[in-house]
């Protein structure tokens, strides 16, 4: 590929071009991750010098302690809120791809969500489900469901369900976008051909469309699944977990660990934990798609 | 069915439930909207969706501006982003012109530390990369976002690399017959070719960085620098309950990317594309 000439000249580009990346890339990743691995095996407080070695204590603190594991099922609701979204986006994404009439401007504003401030977003929807002040309660009145009047992030029944809303209000406009994107790398012509042919729209939609957007479809619920296990901001700036732990999810439960109770042992842990599941999730999705390729 | 097509009796139902989203998308912004313009009295006495008596009241707005320091706040952001977005087309296009043009023995080890940093969920190894940041003396610094940004986040490395992919190589080859350097083709030939790439990943570091809270909370905790996301925290925590002033900090704060958002429309949702589908 390259004459002798530029075989020293490569040596040297290599090294340089690539020594800060790569120290970058093991000094603030892959060293943390090893980092992690090690500190879940100790009691370490968070700044004291001994980490004293506990085997697997905290691993065995955490399924014991069902207090833990539990959380998970607070991120269960934007799991189920990530498909609704899904669906929905697609949804859109189909319509907004037709010649319709004002769909520049369709697009834009449920794309808006996504770049606004996570914070902003946070307090917008805090003001918005504010008990006394809050909008949402107004408009109730207003419409005369006044019996639906409820506290919104302080009643343990509905603030996780309030969460999950504002996570779908963000990123249904993305994931409508990645949609689109995939749509349009559809050849009109396989349309015209079925047309031709007498499909009708449903028809053309799972025989052609269903198809050719399968991969973006799974990719978009590998993303939808870790997001749902990583959920951290919303409840982290608008509840801090409560009531009572009504919405903590696993991350910000391993951020109090850490940050809050000085358990860094066990917060290490429970990251290792989520790691785990999360390369779990993607091997399986891997190995779904590989199969389905084969057969 | 097919009478369906020409009619479309669907047609009706689609635009009902776009404008039900559209209706959802701005019930949020359009509240805290009205609401920034009213002085705390006019604000007790209004109901939620009343206008507010002038469009003109900058009240709520030099308040929030004074008592939570946004002018520092958006210094220290800008800041933070500028030395970011250069760091991250300084080194994803090296990286990208040393991994995309060239064999050699570590490349497969390298490829494979990008993926699996990917798969690493960065909220969860902070408790770590805490404390190397506190030994490196960046605790409290901006260099500590900035660096955290460079390392952590790779995305642009898979953009500039898939890129870099489609730049035929005779263009590399050419250059070569002329005697240029390795450094000077990648100066030259590659870096230039690559500009739709790097507007692509200032886009979506720009929106990313911007909207990030956690890594400034964590490693920038000093009162002086506070980015946006921080000082809002640290301002709707004094002033909780008062709607009126979070709601101008909330309009101060979501201005600049809604502005650039209406500009750039078409780039960023190009750049979420190929930023997504790696």
């Amino acid at each position: 590929m390259y004459s002798s000439i530029y075989k020293k000249q490569k040596m040297i580009v290599l090294f340089t071009f690539l020594l800060l990346p790569v120290t970058l890339l093991i000094l603030f990743s892959l060293y943390p991750g090893v980092m992690l691995l090690y500190l879940s095996f100790t009691s370490w407080d968070g700044y004291s010098a001994a980490k004293g070695w506990v085997g697997i204590d905290n691993y065995r603190e955490i399924f014991r302690n069902s207090e833990i594991f539990s959380v998970f099922s607070h991120n269960l609701y934007y799991f189920f809120g990530g498909i609704i979204q899904n669906i929905i986006a697609l949804y859109f994404a189909v319509v907004l791809n037709k010649k319709l009439r004002g769909r520049n401007m369709y697009r834009m504003l449920i794309f808006l969500p996504y770049i606004m401030n996570s914070v902003a977003i946070a307090y917008m929807f805090s003001y918005v489900y504010d008990s006394q002040h809050g909008s949402l309660n107004a408009l109730l009145t207003a419409v005369g469901l006044d019996n639906l009047i409820t506290s919104w992030l302080g009643n343990k029944h509905t603030v996780n369900i309030s969460l999950a809303f504002i996570s779908m209000w963000k990123y249904l406009g993305f994931n409508m976008v990645i949609y689109i994107g995939a749509l349009q790398s559809i050849p009109d012509d396989l349309y015209e051909a079925a047309l031709i042919d007498g499909a009708n729209e449903r028809q053309s939609f799972f025989y052609i469309t269903w198809p050719s957007i399968l991969k973006i479809v799974e990719l978009s619920m590998l993303l939808t699944v870790t997001g749902a296990l990583e959920v951290f901001d919303l409840p982290f700036v608008m509840t801090k977990g409560g009531p009572a732990g009504a919405s903590d999810t696993f991350v910000t439960k391993t951020v109090d660990t850490a940050f809050h109770y000085s358990n860094y042992g066990l917060a290490s842990a429970m990251g290792v934990v989520l790691l785990v599941i999360v390369i779990a999730v993607i091997t399986i999705q891997r190995k779904f798609i590989l199969r389905e390729e084969k057969g | 069915m097919s009478i369906f097509k020409r009619s479309n009796p669907f047609l009706a139902v689609h635009y009902l439930l776009l404008s039900l989203a559209a209706f959802l998308v701005l019930f949020p912004p359009y509240v805290v909207f009205l609401n920034a313009f009213k002085g705390t009295e006019e604000y007790n006495v209004s109901g939620v969706f009343d206008l507010p008596d002038s469009f003109f009241n900058m009240e709520n707005f030099e308040t929030v501006m004074r008592i939570g320091h946004m002018g520092r706040a958006f210094w220290n952001t800008s800041l933070i982003l500028v030395l970011a977005l250069i760091g991250n087309i300084i080194i994803g296009t090296m990286a990208a012109y040393a991994l995309g043009r060239f064999e050699f023995k570590l490349k497969k080890a390298i490829l494979g530390g990008y993926v699996l940093a990917t798969l690493i969920p960065s909220v969860t190894t902070q408790v770590a990369t805490f404390s190397i940041v506190k030994e490196l003396g960046l605790f409290n610094t901006h260099m500590a976002p900035v660096l955290l940004y460079l390392g952590t986040d790779v995305v642009q490395i898979y953009i500039f690399l898939q890129f870099i992919r489609g730049i035929p190589f005779d263009l590399d080859e050419s250059a070569m017959m002329e005697g240029a350097s390795l450094a000077r083709i990648f100066r030259s030939v590659i870096f230039p070719l690559l500009m739709p790439a790097t507007a692509t990943v200032t886009i979506i570091k720009t929106i990313s960085i911007y909207n990030d809270m956690y890594i400034p909370y964590l490693y920038m905790p000093a009162q002086k620098l506070g980015v946006v996301s921080t000082s809002l925290m640290k301002f709707a925590g004094v002033n909780s309950a008062q709607w009126n002033l979070i709601s101008a900090a909330v309009v101060i704060i979501l201005i600049p990317t809604v502005i650039m958002y209406l500009f750039l429309q078409r780039y960023i949702f190009s750049g979420i594309v190929s930023g997504s589908v790696k």
